[in-house]
């Protein structure tokens, strides 16, 4: 019988959470790596038995770890970031140049037909590969190198590469996110980028047609049609008809279109998710309510998702990499919170249910479809 | 034979029990034992001092013989009674954070 493998990332540690097809009893793996942040940990769609896990700490910096059974046990692999030839300098938030220094691993993207390749999105914002498994890191330099690099500045929480995307139908073709940078493309397997940000709107940015500049918080696409992408922005819900040309506003009726995670229905394309938040001074939900919003008109026209969720009294948030979508044939819908619930909709989020209340604070959340 | 203690959660990464025991060859120093050390225990290598350079990473303090070696030039001898056994190298998590 099918089944679903949930992959929580948090900040004292990683589980696993395991059902069937029904979802609705839940085996709890974990802590694995106990006292560590675990920023994130997700599956190669090649092998659902090989996953990655991005480990950290203050005291002790960055561990890979990699699962060949699913998680059950787990091996420290390659940690060695280093980026290509002499860094060079980014801006630091005061605008004076700064020192591009490796901080983490914010996201690991297994590449779509090898279990052995993965790419790391990081913090300094630079993007590594690893052809062997994770053991060496190699970084795509072509990024970073983009010529509007020294003019990039970190966002609140640290000048991440947050979202990678790979395109199934284009070999070569993907697509990265950085805050506060933007979007960018690379159609030649990361050797070289485009920044993909026009018609983003940026408050307080000097130049409102900057090619980057812009806090993207997470980037989704169907993979049934790349060509369309959605983001969650700093504020705007937005969305891109021409693979990032250009972009257009679909924040709608939502109550609010600031929010962090955004992700796309598994057979609807049209069908998107997201989590608004009150605004970027108050990272929790408006009214104390917790409320998915969905879209099945690709934007524009939301509806609040609230059955199974917190109605009262929720200052919770959910982070840019904290939403999953399962592809069962109906279409699971996961998300974690920094309160530590993560919760699961088996019903493409008409209802709701906590799959545990009580974790460490939630940073990311992937899912696994199992045969 | 030198003897090193590990902080909790290097232990864990590593899969150490107790303290390790290491054979170091040469002038026993500080940059020596972590050498020897990280040629045992590859996982460790980065959590402790930086891959590039060997620089202690902020948040590690080293002590032996009631002393902070911290700040010493890693190349500096180890106090006796540590490089004959008596007295363990300690590497330390900084109680920081929360």
């Amino acid at each position: 019988m099918s089944g679903v493998r949930v992959l929580v990332g948090t900040r004292k540690g990683a589980f696993v959470l395991s059902a069937d097809g029904k979802r609705e009893r839940w085996e709890v793996s974990g802590p694995h790596f106990a006292g560590w942040e675990i920023y994130h940990v997700k599956g190669s769609p090649a092998d659902p038995d090989r996953l990655y896990a991005s480990q950290c700490s203050s005291w002790s910096g960055q561990v890979i770890q990699r699962s060949d059974d699913g998680g059950a046990t787990w091996e420290p692999v390659g940690n060695k970031f280093t980026y290509d030839g002499v860094p060079g300098t980014h801006q630091w938030y005061d605008g004076t140049p700064h020192p591009w220094e490796f901080e983490r691993v914010w996201h690991l993207e297994p590449a779509l037909d090898d279990p052995d390749t993965v790419y790391a999105g990081v913090e300094d914002a630079g993007l590594f590969r690893s052809a062997d498994g994770g053991q060496n890191w190699e970084e795509l330099a072509g990024l970073r190198g983009h010529g509007s690099g020294p003019s990039w500045q970190p966002g609140a929480g640290g000048m991440c590469l947050h979202t990678i995307i790979l395109d199934p139908s284009r070999p070569g073709r993907m697509f990265a996110a950085i805050s506060a940078a933007g979007a960018f493309r690379s159609d030649d397997s990361g050797q070289s980028w485009t920044p993909v940000n026009r018609g983003l709107q940026s408050g307080g940015i000097p130049d409102p047609d900057a090619e980057v500049g812009h806090c993207v918080h997470r980037l989704a696409m169907h993979p049934s049609r790349p060509e369309v992408l959605y983001m969650q922005k700093h504020w705007d819900v937005m969305r891109s008809d021409d693979a990032g040309e250009s972009w257009h506003e679909v924040s709608g009726n939502l109550p609010t279109d600031f929010g962090f995670p955004i992700d796309v229905h598994a057979h609807e394309p049209d069908t998107i998710y997201v989590v608004p938040i009150t605004s970027d001074a108050e990272h929790f939900p408006p009214e104390g309510k917790l409320r998915v919003y969905r879209s099945r008109t690709g934007g524009d026209e939301w509806e609040p998702l609230t059955r199974g969720l917190p109605q009262q009294h929720c200052y919770v948030n959910v982070l840019r990499d904290a939403m999953a979508v399962d592809s069962l044939d109906s279409c699971g819908v996961y998300f974690g919170t920094t309160g530590g619930q993560v919760y699961s909709s088996p019903d493409a989020g008409d209802t709701w249910a906590p799959i545990v209340r009580d974790l460490p604070a939630v940073l990311s959340v992937e899912v696994q479809t199992l045969p | 034979m030198i003897r090193v203690v590990l902080p909790a959660h290097l232990r864990a990464l590593a899969r150490i029990s107790g303290e390790v025991e290491l054979d170091v060859t040469g002038p026993v120093t500080q940059c020596a034992v972590l050498d020897a050390l990280e040629a045992r225990y590859p996982t460790l290598c980065g959590t402790i001092r930086d891959h590039d350079g060997g620089a202690r990473r902020a948040f590690i303090r080293f002590f032996a013989c009631e002393q902070d070696l911290s700040h010493q030039d890693p190349h500096t001898p180890l106090p006796e009674p540590v490089t004959r056994g008596a007295e363990p190298y300690l590497i330390v998590a900084a109680m920081a954070g929360g």
